[in-house]
């Protein structure tokens, strides 16, 4: 609050800096602050980040390290349970599951963040370009749209993944980001729209504003609310998209990785009845995830309405 | 010469499939360096559309504009798009209605005014600032240096509207329009805002077009008059001339519908019939005509001129006689 009423008696020449969005944004952040399911959704995302940037220091054990491989004999179906040391068990390796999970959190959130910004930035430029030109320009990127949205989401992700030749890590994200991109441009044009038809922007062409000005300073800032909403309720898609083109096998082929979908699908395809936790264990970690970035999206989109505006 | 001739505008609406609807029919009228110029009627006669056609607002697509707009001479409808945005906002002005609207909700006032000078004045940021304070107290907005870096929805109505003019104002047009600038105020904030225009209009010899549906905005600002009716002139007067002997019927019908202080206890209102979905196309015969109290027969047939007529401009068959109008409505 202190910097609010520093930034007022800031010199008028600093105005520039203070030019998008602060306002709106202050006031969505109290009512987020007043709700449970808000709270709930900052924890658990703000709980998985850290775990996430600082799982290297958390993780009590290597996960790589295969220590209690000597123990594992799949042919006899003996996988080592939880045990003093290995709170969560190891897997078919023998390494601490409890590690793999916490290095695999850094993963699938470098994995989710990194192909919802390609998706929106993709997506922008796209939805920008449409609802700025409008006419043909709008058509035929529109029709692109249609066409990216027309075809399911995985499957979509499925049919880029398998453009690549060797599937890797970025074969992920880029597959995931791609089902974003007719999401957002869809959704910042509709909004781009609405604005070139609002009474500031006729207003601002009264002025003789330019174009770009126009553009830039007056339509997208005002169009951009919507997208970012949709960005945080895409994160909880991307890591379930990423977890679920892993456990087809479009993932990472590095045995060594840990990812959750990597290990969800392992565990449920090879050794569920040996072990079923490990299963159990990354699809509990991916759903609770995917909930808190829900959460957080929603509430968010609830806050940044104009119509729940008191 | 004007600083504005308006000649013979005309705005067809255009859509595919659909007749073409002329919602400004052939209007012309000039505004003097200074003058104040009222554009009257109720909505849907085309005073809105006519101020957006002289400032090339309209979208290209489905409005066909035609006729001549010339400022000092030159014919905006001719310029070139980019000639034309280096116009808006540093020769004309334009003030709207709804005053939170028009204001860019995310970016501070002051960020909105320097935009206009930076632009048109080539100003620096700064330079601008300390320009934006100045422009902000002319306009009666107190403390103007903090309202600055407040947003549009940090102020209030009346503020919001003084925002909107000193924004208009900031590059010194020598036209400016405004668009109903008081309709979504309070009565009181209206009276505030209309003295300030007022007065700017004096200091600054800027000339105005008022557009509006109040007559009582008529009477305290313009001139001089046109009143509107299915986007033709029907009567053009000085302002006194207007209240005094108007000689149209629909604006003698708009004058005796307003309510009146002095009237007596229990004297009804004086409506005019109808609405303005009963018109009729002007090449019919008179669009006023299934609604006027004195319509002929030939009203129906002929469509009338406007006609010079006791200093003014009108356009009627069977006007209303000044001994009439002097003594109030009677019908």
């Amino acid at each position: 609050m202190n910097t609010l009423l520093n930034k007022k008696k800031e010199p008028i020449d600093k105005l520039a800096a203070a030019a998008v969005g602060k306002s709106l944004g202050r006031e969505a952040l109290s009512r987020m602050l007043r709700s449970p399911v808000a709270i709930t959704g900052g924890v658990i995302t703000g709980l998985f980040v850290l775990l996430a940037i600082f799982a290297p220091l958390i993780a009590p054990k290597d996960p790589f390290a295969r220590t209690l491989q000597g123990e594992v004999n799949l042919g006899r179906g003996i996988i080592p349970g939880a045990q003093p040391g290995f709170p969560l068990g190891v897997d078919d390796f023998g390494r601490d599951e409890l590690s793999r999970l916490l290095v695999g959190a850094q993963n699938t959130l470098l994995v989710g963040v990194l192909a919802t910004v390609i998706g929106v930035a993709i997506g922008i430029v796209i939805g920008g370009l449409a609802g700025a030109f409008g006419g043909w320009v709008d058509t035929v990127l529109m029709r692109l749209v249609d066409v990216m949205l027309s075809v399911p989401s995985l499957l979509l992700a499925i049919s880029v993944a398998a453009l690549f030749a060797k599937p890797s890590q970025w074969t992920v994200i880029i597959a995931v980001s791609m089902v974003g991109v007719p999401i957002f441009a869809r959704l910042l044009r509709g909004s781009m729209l609405v604005q070139r038809n609002s009474d500031h922007v006729l207003a601002a062409t009264s002025l003789g504003v330019k174009r770009g000005a126009i553009v830039f300073r007056h339509m997208l800032p005002n169009s951009l609310g919507p997208v970012i909403v949709q960005a945080t309720l895409t994160l909880a898609t991307a890591i379930l998209e990423a977890a679920a083109l892993s456990f087809l096998g479009l993932g990472d082929p590095d045995p060594n990785r840990a990812e959750w979908g990597i290990m969800l699908s392992k565990g449920a395809k090879q050794f569920l009845d040996v072990r079923p936790e490990l299963a159990y264990y990354p699809a509990i970690a991916i759903i609770v995830v995917a909930l808190g970035f829900t959460l957080l999206g929603e509430s968010l989109r609830e806050a940044l309405d104009p119509k729940n505006r008191r | 010469m004007a600083l504005l001739e308006v000649r013979d505008l005309t705005v067809n609406f255009v859509r595919r499939g659909e007749r073409p609807f002329t919602a400004v029919d052939g209007v012309s009228f000039d505004v003097e360096p200074g003058q104040t110029v009222g554009l009257v009627g109720e909505s849907g006669c085309g005073k809105s559309v006519t101020s957006l056609a002289i400032m090339r607002l309209l979208a290209k697509r489905g409005n066909k504009v035609s006729g001549s707009v010339r400022f000092e001479g030159t014919d905006l409808l001719r310029l070139s798009d980019k000639d034309m945005r280096d116009r808006r906002g540093r020769d004309l002005g334009m003030v709207f209605q709804d005053p939170l609207s028009s204001l860019n909700p995310v970016i501070p006032i002051g960020l909105q005014i320097t935009e206009v000078l930076e632009r048109h004045r080539g100003m620096s940021r700064k330079a601008a600032s300390i320009e934006a304070v100045d422009l902000l107290d002319k306009v009666g907005i107190p403390d103007p240096s903090r309202r600055l870096t407040e947003y549009p929805h940090q102020l209030s109505g009346g503020m919001r509207q003084r925002a909107l003019i000193a924004i208009a104002l900031a590059c010194r047009p020598r036209l400016l329009i405004a668009d109903e600038p008081t309709t979504a105020l309070d009565v009181t904030i209206q009276a505030q805002i209309l003295a300030l225009l007022r007065e700017l209009v004096q200091d600054t010899g800027t000339a105005l077009i008022m557009i509006t549906h109040d007559l009582g905005v008529v009477a305290g600002l313009c001139d001089e008059v046109n009143v509107l009716y299915g986007g033709k002139i029907v009567e053009r007067a000085q302002r006194h001339q207007l209240f005094a002997e108007p000689r149209h019927p629909y604006t003698h019908g708009l004058l005796a519908s307003i309510p009146r202080l002095d009237a007596g206890r229990g004297e009804k209102l004086i409506p005019i019939r109808g609405s303005v979905a009963d018109n009729i196309p002007w090449d019919g015969g008179c669009a006023f005509a299934p609604r006027c109290p004195n319509a002929l027969p030939v009203c129906r047939e002929v469509s009338p001129r406007l006609v010079p007529d006791n200093g003014g401009l009108l356009r009627c068959h069977n006007p209303v006689r000044p001994a009439v109008a002097a003594g109030g409505g009677t019908r």
